[in-house]
């Protein structure tokens, strides 16, 4: 059924009693020429994307839960495109183009809002770096302005400009399509419109071994029975090292806890995505009200989905000495989500040694903002077995080759990026 | 979440620093096979279960700890001076 005003008035009209839901609740069969394990946004676009864009036969998704309660509801929304280093630039801006005309693609309002981003600079040298960063990005076609304080203070009149100021502002990188999407509608909408074409959302059915034929993957062992394929694609950031692993392989990431936050709602007060550049830390205002935010990664190995609350305080300390009125806000709620921190910081889309087993992880702090671009580009790898130009770097010969995507430059050490 | 240092007892993990991977064995500086170089820089085991890894106790004695710690409950059940464990960081074997 396609949502529009004219079916919304016609529902309305007859009581909405006769709404369908919005996708089948499959059962598996017995064999999909294209298999992809994880129903979170990633996977759901990459099953979307090979039904649209290629010829592959049948194909399923397979999610040990529910559709999107991972991390695609567990982030803080924000779309951008401000990297620069290899395929991570055009890769971001691909992203960015699809979420621009994503809720008419796939008939479903997933709320993109593009209200631009602020990432404030209180240093000398961070202008500097700021200025490279745009730079980059406009050689490459993405909008970004280097605006100095009296501008950023017309924008966002609430911060404290004065020269004593504990960290002060020397202006910002402006990237005004950025904005924020809502997450759960993003996975809904690729779930309804991947289902109108066919794909089979087989949920509740965990993926527990592969069989082999040779070294050939043939198929997934899962609490729902044995399902056979012809290709596997693995799309299940945070649990990318145990599904790999269960094929025999070693990543080059490791899991750890990012945590969020969100205030109850208040009154409209924070226009923008607003980035502090003295201490990590980010924040937006919900179209509820509610002032989400979240700053670094716990720091320590974790597949817990919570954090602890020293990160709690950190993260509260640096809104706080941004934002001094947040201190009023009462928090609502927070949560943890677990991350694919990869040893460089940027995401995998490549086939793995294994014959037939193609992986789509890694996806650190970027995964929420790259879900169309990384369904549209594991979409090709999955039909074509071989990258798609704007991944071709994401691959994992690059950490012994030395082609490391390192955006911060700190190193093989995943819980610092 | 809180660590027991053998020397300052129960304390905070905020006072700790992280040190990754304890299991991980650094390969001989005379092994020049770059692809064991690389696999110990960058490939982990990564469990969902029982994790051996070092913690420094840097707002405090400032000892490194070999924490036993379960990464999907994040329950703690063994702590112990680094230097007193038998595995040494670097594989001294191939020397």
């Amino acid at each position: 059924m396609r949502y529009s005003v004219w079916n919304l008035a016609r529902q309305a009209l007859r009581g909405h009693r006769h709404w369908q839901p919005a996708w089948r609740d499959a059962d598996p069969a017995k064999h999909y020429d294209v298999i992809i394990i994880g129903g979170g946004g990633h996977g759901l676009a990459s099953a979307y994307y090979l039904a649209r864009n290629h010829d592959v036969g049948r194909i399923a998704v397979i999610e040990k839960g529910w559709l999107g309660g991972g991390n695609t509801g567990r982030n803080t929304t924000i779309v951008r495109s401000n990297y620069m280093l290899g395929n991570n630039t055009d890769f971001y801006e691909w992203g960015m183009k699809l979420w621009e005309g994503l809720s008419q693609e796939l008939n479903f309002n997933v709320m993109l809002s593009q209200r631009g981003q602020f990432n404030l600079c209180h240093s000398d040298a961070q202008m500097d770096a700021a200025r490279r960063r745009g730079n980059i990005m406009r050689a490459h076609g993405i909008d970004a302005e280097l605006i100095d304080a009296s501008a950023v203070a017309s924008a966002l009149p609430y911060l404290d400009y004065r020269d004593s100021a504990r960290f002060p502002i020397y202006g910002a990188l402006y990237q005004g399509r950025a904005g924020t999407a809502r997450h759960d509608a993003v996975a809904w909408g690729y779930a309804r419109a991947a289902d109108q074409l066919g794909v089979d959302i087989i949920q509740n059915c965990e993926v527990t071994g592969y069989s082999f034929q040779g070294e050939r993957v043939t198929g997934v062992h899962t609490s729902r029975g044995h399902i056979g394929a012809g290709r596997v694609g693995i799309a299940v950031a945070g649990n990318t090292g145990r599904l790999a692993g269960m094929a025999g392989l070693r990543m080059p990431i490791e899991s750890h806890v990012l945590q969020a936050f969100v205030t109850e709602a208040v009154k409209p007060c924070l226009d923008h995505v607003v980035g502090f550049g003295a201490s990590h830390f980010y924040i937006s205002q919900s179209d509820k009200g509610g002032l989400v935010f979240g700053g670094d990664l716990d720091g320590y190995n974790s597949y817990a989905q919570r954090g602890n609350l020293p990160l709690v305080e950190d993260v509260i300390e640096s809104g706080v000495a941004l934002m001094p009125w947040l201190s009023r806000a009462r928090l609502l709620r927070h949560w943890g989500g677990v991350m694919d921190m990869t040893l460089d910081g940027s995401p995998i889309i490549a086939p793995t040694p294994v014959d037939g087993l193609y992986i789509n992880g890694g996806w650190c702090y970027g995964g929420f903002k790259a879900t169309p671009a990384s369904g549209w580009c594991f979409a090709h790898l999955l039909a074509e077995g071989q990258a798609h130009a704007l991944t071709e770097d994401f691959n994992l010969e690059r950490f012994a080759n030395g082609r490391v995507l390192d955006e911060k430059g700190v190193g093989p050490v995943a819980w610092a990026h | 979440m809180r660590i027991r240092c053998p020397h300052c007892g129960l304390r905070s993990h905020a006072e700790f620093s992280y040190g990754g991977d304890a299991r991980r064995q650094r390969p001989a500086e005379s092994n020049a096979d770059a692809a064991v170089w690389s696999d110990h820089v960058f490939l982990r085991d990564n469990p969902r279960d029982v994790h051996e890894e070092y913690w420094q106790h840097t707002h405090g004695c400032r000892v490194w700890l070999q924490v036993t710690r379960n990464t999907a409950t994040h329950a703690i059940s063994a702590v112990s001076i680094a230097a007193d464990k038998s595995e040494s960081p670097c594989n001294e074997d191939e020397q």
